[in-house]
């Protein structure tokens, strides 16, 4: 069983790579790159090529790593025993499976997806070194183990906003989606939109990549910026022959506010345009 | 026959450790590659290399190690700078001069003469027909034209000579030892546990107690969650000879507004005056009164300038003497009202610390606000800290 690309997913070589070495050995599998590059996608369509279950632990900064094990509901559990409800006895009806633990008792292989994991405490990652490596733990609650049944597939997101301790870098692959080139794009346009006109394409990816060359941007549009672009012009019939007529005085794209989205950049870009209708004049 | 690369990779500076050795190991055995370099490659990358900054320093070993030749030093001359490269023009060249352009050779002597070249060349290069830069019609470069050119930086052209001497992850590239990570284990030490704001914790011994004294029946008790109550006021020093730390001041902003709640932020020019900036512009309408600064801020919080302290020894003691307008009163007078309102407070300096005597305003400084300036080092962010808490 290989992932390859898909008809709404276009993976490069060695994202396929990627994702089949970490199924084979086994490994969680870190996937960083630029914002709007398809990170938590993969996950979704790998799910969906392995025909299986995706499930999908969001990471926020109050999460910690025991939720993604189990919670224990003491307070309720108290007051059941005082208004004699049934099944007070039992302190499994009081465990809260977390994503992990739901993961781990799955009758088929899944994918957990951790999405965003540098969102939490700087040590979360530490606190779940011992889970991901033997995919086990320990309910101290009712003194048992819980095992995998079945080991998931682990696919792990981060942002970058916080650095990952060493330990728990070892224990994964790493993969860096970089930003797709032309070919690439154009590929995962033709998935997007079967039917898009080529001319659109190539006006559209040419300006795209300009914007992505202007020195000094904040925030570099993206792969689901120029979709959500591409969905604007096509939704406003904006013909191919009005991307072409790139007068540089007007640097701004039409339709700017899907692909830049930091009033810097507009300035900038404005600042740009102006000094290269001074220069011409 | 693994272990040769492994050594090439370990001495390039990419931390890799026997564990990841015996994994690539495993994954070859699992024939996860299998007789393709690309993929061996792509592969020896996927297992070792656990952060895009060491990319680069990987692409570069890989390459070395690939071609049987000893790893040359990794010394910052072999790195090209990224200004050279960035298109600034592109040169139409008539058809003509696109004839004139001939093969250098094959495909090593490219390389040979690339390695020398680069040797040679001492500055960036733009245009022209020799040199590595930008726009030019020499083979190497990038933006110009030459029919078998190697193509620098701008990565994402598959047609390039070999993957790994694309150097595509040369922008990711960082060598600071200064991670945001370090910084923030550093500033943790900066903390002070308080219980306020909503209540949204479960008190046990409270609930218990209440229980107690209701004889048996169930009185849940919350409590406000722990947090760090920790107050912090960072003046940074932006703009003329702080250009240069502009690097490291970010990454202690990143680290130090992940790590404290409660984190007010101003800058100033070379000196505090009687105003403050919220951004960087420096002009009126967004900047605040120094006085308003010292009265809206309770003395328990931490000050935290960072600045290199050097400037003109008149910006501290005299009136008017600062560079941008004509202040009433002198620099030092609002250090000294700074630190009396202030008492825990520490100041940050990019520059090492042998040559903070060189500067006269840095004597200065030190004797206002007494021997507490450390270096913006992990190690100088925690004795700081250490002087925050005390």
């Amino acid at each position: 069983m290989t992932f390859q690309s898909t008809d709404t997913y276009v993976a490069t070589s060695d994202l396929s790579l990627a994702v089949n070495a970490a199924i084979t050995l086994q490994r969680p599998l870190l996937i960083k790159g630029e914002p709007g590059t398809g990170k938590t996608l993969l996950a979704e369509e790998l799910a969906r090529s392995l025909q299986t279950r995706l499930i999908t632990w969001h990471i926020k900064s109050t999460t910690k790593a025991q939720q993604g094990l189990y919670e224990y509901d003491a307070v309720s559990r108290l007051r059941d025993s005082q208004l004699g409800v049934e099944g007070v006895n039992d302190v499994r009806n009081y465990l809260r499976k977390g994503k992990l633990w739901e993961a781990f008792e799955s009758g088929e292989r899944v994918v957990l997806l951790i999405d965003e994991i540098d969102k939490a405490d700087i040590e979360f990652p530490n606190d779940l070194l011992q889970e991901l490596d033997r995919m086990e733990f320990y309910v101290y609650e009712t003194d048992e183990t819980i095992r995998a049944r079945h080991r998931p597939i682990i696919v792990i997101t981060s942002n970058n906003e916080k650095e990952l301790p060493d330990a728990f870098l070892r224990r994964c692959f790493f993969h860096y989606i970089v930003f797709p080139d032309a070919a690439t794009l154009e590929k995962i346009i033709a998935v997007h939109y079967p039917d898009i006109d080529k001319a659109l394409v190539d006006e559209a990816l040419a300006m795209f990549f300009q914007l992505r060359d202007v020195p000094n941007i904040k925030k570099k549009p993206s792969t689901s910026e120029l979709i959500d672009w591409l969905k604007l012009l096509l939704a406003d019939r904006i013909p191919a022959s009005a991307l072409r007529e790139r007068d540089p005085g007007k640097a701004i794209p039409p339709l700017y506010g899907a692909l830049i989205k930091n009033e810097q950049d507009v300035q900038l870009l404005e600042r740009l345009a102006f000094m290269h209708r001074r220069q011409s004049r | 026959m693994l272990i040769g690369l492994f050594n090439a990779v370990r001495a390039a500076g990419v931390p890799v450790s026997l564990r990841e050795l015996l994994d690539l190991h495993g994954a070859l055995k699992a024939h996860v590659a299998f007789a393709d370099q690309e993929d061996f490659y792509e592969l020896t990358r996927l297992i070792w290399v656990k952060d895009e900054r060491h990319y680069d320093r990987f692409d570069q070993a890989f390459g070395a190690w690939w071609q049987g030749v000893a790893s040359q030093p990794l010394t910052p001359d072999a790195v090209i700078p990224e200004d050279w490269l960035r298109r600034d023009f592109m040169r139409q060249l008539s058809d003509e001069e696109k004839a004139a352009i001939e093969k250098l050779g094959g495909l090593d002597a490219l390389m040979e003469a690339f390695r020398q070249r680069l040797a040679e060349q001492k500055e960036r290069h733009a245009g022209g027909n020799k040199w590595i830069g930008t726009g030019g019609s020499s083979p190497f470069g990038s933006g110009g034209f030459h029919p078998e050119g190697i193509r620098v930086g701008q990565g994402g052209n598959r047609s390039a000579v070999k993957v790994w001497d694309k150097r595509q992850f040369r922008g990711l590239a960082d060598d600071a030892e200064l991670g945001v990570r370090n910084l923030q284990m550093a500033l943790r030490r900066l903390r002070r546990f308080a219980r306020h704001g909503a209540q949204e914790e479960f008190d046990l011994g409270g609930t218990i107690d209440a229980t107690a004294r209701d004889a048996g029946l169930l009185n849940v008790k919350m409590r406000p969650e722990r947090r760090n109550a920790i107050k912090v006021l960072l003046l940074l020093d932006i703009g003329g000879s702080m250009d240069d730390h502009i690097n490291a001041c970010e990454q202690l902003f990143t680290a130090a507004r992940g790590e404290f709640k409660r984190l007010t932020h101003y800058y100033f020019h070379n000196c505090v005056y009687e105003r403050l900036w919220q951004g960087d512009g420096g002009t009126y309408s967004n900047s605040i009164s120094t006085m308003e600064v010292l009265r809206t801020h309770p003395p328990d919080t931490r000050l935290i300038f960072v600045g290199d302290a050097a400037m003109a020894p008149y910006e501290i003691t005299h009136p008017g003497g600062s560079v941008e307008h004509n202040n009433p009163e002198p620099g030092g007078v609002w250090l000294q009202r700074l630190a009396v309102k202030f008492p825990r407070l520490a100041w940050l300096n990019p520059m090492p610390q042998d040559s903070w005597n060189y500067t006269v305003s840095n004597r200065l400084i030190t004797e206002i606000l007494g021997p507490r300036m450390f270096e913006l080092t992990p190690k100088g962010i925690e004795l700081a800290m250490r002087e925050l808490v005390r």
